[in-house]
């Protein structure tokens, strides 16, 4: 019974500030369960309120409405050092004062573990973040990067619940921040507890999470796993900040076998599966379809169903890849990606005028039509 | 005069740079030298070999008042108090000044401003005012002047310079680093005695200094508020107007300087340590 609990459930998450007399909503009604043990990642741009959202987890902030669940128990109202929850800070605080050692023993004694206890569970802290030796520096005498470990090593310790982590790479340069990556998804593995992962970054959130949930202006836009929402976006928001995504529009003619067609000119037509009812014959549909999924060449296309023409603007080498920026006959800007695996000569040169088609499945209609 | 004139023309910046370098060098050496001369004559004349009332012409070297330091009970008595005020008002004027600088640095309150205001305006106000203020206070009241009026007087004007200094370091706190403390199990009290105390610790020590500073060798607000009671600075004064200032009072100044330089040199260690 116990196994099928989330880890942690928000309930109808609102929380508001008073800022210069205003009241501002930065959560605006947040839903959503974390499984024991899941690589979660809440991602969205700076104020997006995936931050504030982290922090009611950890209870440094309260809801303004709605209710925080560890593992089915209410913990609205509890103080963060009564959680079973533990933080990797943005900044990393550490306890400048403290050695390494005493970092990372810091909760553990708070808890009134035996001494001898406390240095055995600090020492194999210490060598899964790799680490050791360093137990008697102080913080600063560290890199970055091994502070990072340190802020890692001092909450895992403790064994928590969850871990929730704030942007904790983004303080390291590119390459740092890669390896830092495959290194917490080790980590996390080898602990097997639940990581709560706040980004910006859309890369380092498909990277590495089980589920993401993007956020946007206090609301979850979407949540799933990293394939549905790369391939599938749910909303224009998240078609738009996650990768690059081409964004076409256009008038329904009519609606076939649960799919819009819409046509643009002879031969020229777009299909994309829409719900039974919900488009008609004559609604406005927006559509997204990912770069890599379109395919372009000189001649109309046999024998699919998507095909618009267009002219090339653009086109940019990029060694493994070619990108063609593309103008549609409609008047729509959208980009290509293409392999250079087979054909060393460019498909079309800037001027062209081409075709371009992909298979109706990799078209997604956005949001609710209104 | 005109063999200087045919000089060899030169960068117009170089000569510039080296006379303002020199100028600043000279100047910097000028300024200290003109703080050090009071206390280095006060220090030498606590080594003059003079006989007779008047300590204020060089005699010769002797060592013989560093010997016969506490022969005067009337200094003595008088040290032993400014002492006994400055421990106690240093220690006061320390744990409030820090608790207002850690709020004044850490939360937005009502009457915030006022109370930055107020500290600065102790910091700033003229000595004779405040001492004068605070006699009528306490003769109105019907409060007895002596050592808990000159402690009172005391911690009043050092706590302002703790509470600027904590307060300045407070505002350079990283806040996560409290928070995380309490997200790793600790209440408040033990983050504030693990964690905040440590931090602001340079400027608690620095605060501390200063108010044993300024409480040791205050004599205008003391001499307001003392009644009866001596304290050494007071008691100079009195000596001074008595006919003439012994060198035992030179010797205890000078202990008084060193002790300062000690605790100087130990709190930049220390920091120096903790920096390390």
């Amino acid at each position: 019974m116990t196994d099928t609990l989330p880890a942690i459930e928000l309930v109808g998450i609102v929380k508001s500030f008073t800022s210069h007399g205003e009241i501002v909503q930065a959560v605006k009604g947040v839903d959503m369960k974390i499984a024991e043990g899941e690589f979660f990642s809440m991602l969205g741009p700076s104020g997006c309120g995936k931050t504030t959202t982290m922090r009611m987890i950890a209870g440094f902030d309260e809801p303004t409405a709605g209710e925080v669940y560890l593992h089915g128990n209410n913990v609205t109202g509890v103080p963060p050092n009564k959680r079973d929850v533990n933080m990797v800070f943005q900044s990393y605080a550490l306890f400048p004062h403290m050695s390494v050692f005493e970092n990372i023993a810091f909760g553990l004694n708070r808890k009134g573990i035996a001494k001898d206890e406390v240095t055995r569970r600090v020492g194999e802290m210490l060598d899964i973040v790799d680490l050791g030796g360093r137990e008697k520096r102080k913080p600063k005498e560290l890199s970055g990067g091994q502070q990072q470990r340190v802020a890692l090593a001092r909450a895992l310790v403790n064994k928590p619940r969850a871990l929730l982590l704030d942007e904790p790479l983004a303080a390291l340069d590119l390459k740092l921040r890669q390896a830092m990556q495959v290194e917490l998804k080790r980590i996390q593995r080898e602990v097997g507890i639940t990581f709560v992962f706040v980004t910006h970054d859309q890369g380092e959130a498909l990277t590495m999470s089980d589920r993401i949930a993007v956020m946007s202006n206090g609301v979850v836009e979407q949540l799933g796993t990293p394939r549905e929402i790369y391939e599938r976006p749910a909303t224009k928001f998240v078609a738009g900040f996650i990768g690059t995504s081409n964004l076409l529009s256009g008038t329904v003619s009519e609606v076939i076998d649960g799919h819009a067609v819409i046509a643009y000119g002879p031969e020229e037509r777009v299909l994309v599966a829409v719900q039974n009812g919900q488009v008609i014959a004559g609604s406005e549909v927006e559509l997204t379809v990912r770069p890599e999924k379109m395919e372009l060449s000189a001649n109309a296309p046999h024998g699919t169903d998507c095909a618009v023409r267009g002219t090339v603007t653009e086109v940019v080498y990029l060694g493994t890849s070619t990108n063609y920026n593309v103008r549609t006959s409609s008047g729509a800007d959208v980009v290509v990606f293409t392999q250079n695996a087979t054909s060393a000569d460019d498909l079309a040169v800037r001027g062209d005028s081409i075709w371009l088609s992909w298979e109706p499945r990799h078209s997604y209609a956005i949001g609710a039509p209104s | 005069m005109s063999t200087l004139t045919p000089q060899a023309p030169v960068k117009a910046q170089k000569p510039r740079g080296k006379l303002g370098d020199r100028l600043l060098f000279g100047y910097t050496w000028a300024v200290i030298i003109w703080l050090c001369l009071p206390i280095g004559v006060m220090i030498l004349f606590g080594f003059n070999d003079y006989h007779g009332k008047y300590n204020t012409q060089w005699h010769g070297f002797t060592l013989k008042w560093y010997q016969h330091a506490f022969a005067l009970p009337e200094v003595n008595n008088a040290m032993k108090a400014s002492l006994i005020i400055a421990v106690i008002s240093t220690v006061l004027a320390t744990a409030l000044g820090t608790l207002i600088g850690l709020a004044l640095g850490r939360y937005r309150f009502k009457g915030q401003g006022f109370t930055n205001l107020v500290q600065f305006a102790a910091i700033s106000s003229p000595e004779i005012v405040m001492g004068m203020s605070l006699l009528a206070f306490f003769v109105q009241l019907g409060f007895p002047l002596g050592y808990v009026t000159i402690i009172i007087a005391h911690v009043m004007f050092s706590l302002s310079f703790v509470a600027v200094t904590v307060r300045s370091r407070v505002l350079t706190l990283d806040r996560s680093v409290e928070e995380a403390a309490k997200d790793l199990g600790a209440g408040g009290w033990t983050t504030f005695r693990l964690v905040t105390l440590p931090m602001i610790m340079p400027g608690v020590t620095a605060g501390a200094l200063l108010s044993f500073a300024i409480s040791i060798d205050d004599f205008v607000v003391t001499n307001f508020t003392a009644g009866t009671v001596t304290t050494f600075p007071v008691d100079i004064y009195g000596l001074q107007g008595r006919g003439g200032i012994p060198a035992q009072v030179n010797v205890m100044g000078t202990f008084i300087f060193v002790g300062g330089l000690l605790l100087a040199a130990i709190n930049a260690l220390a920091s120096r340590r903790r920096d390390a």
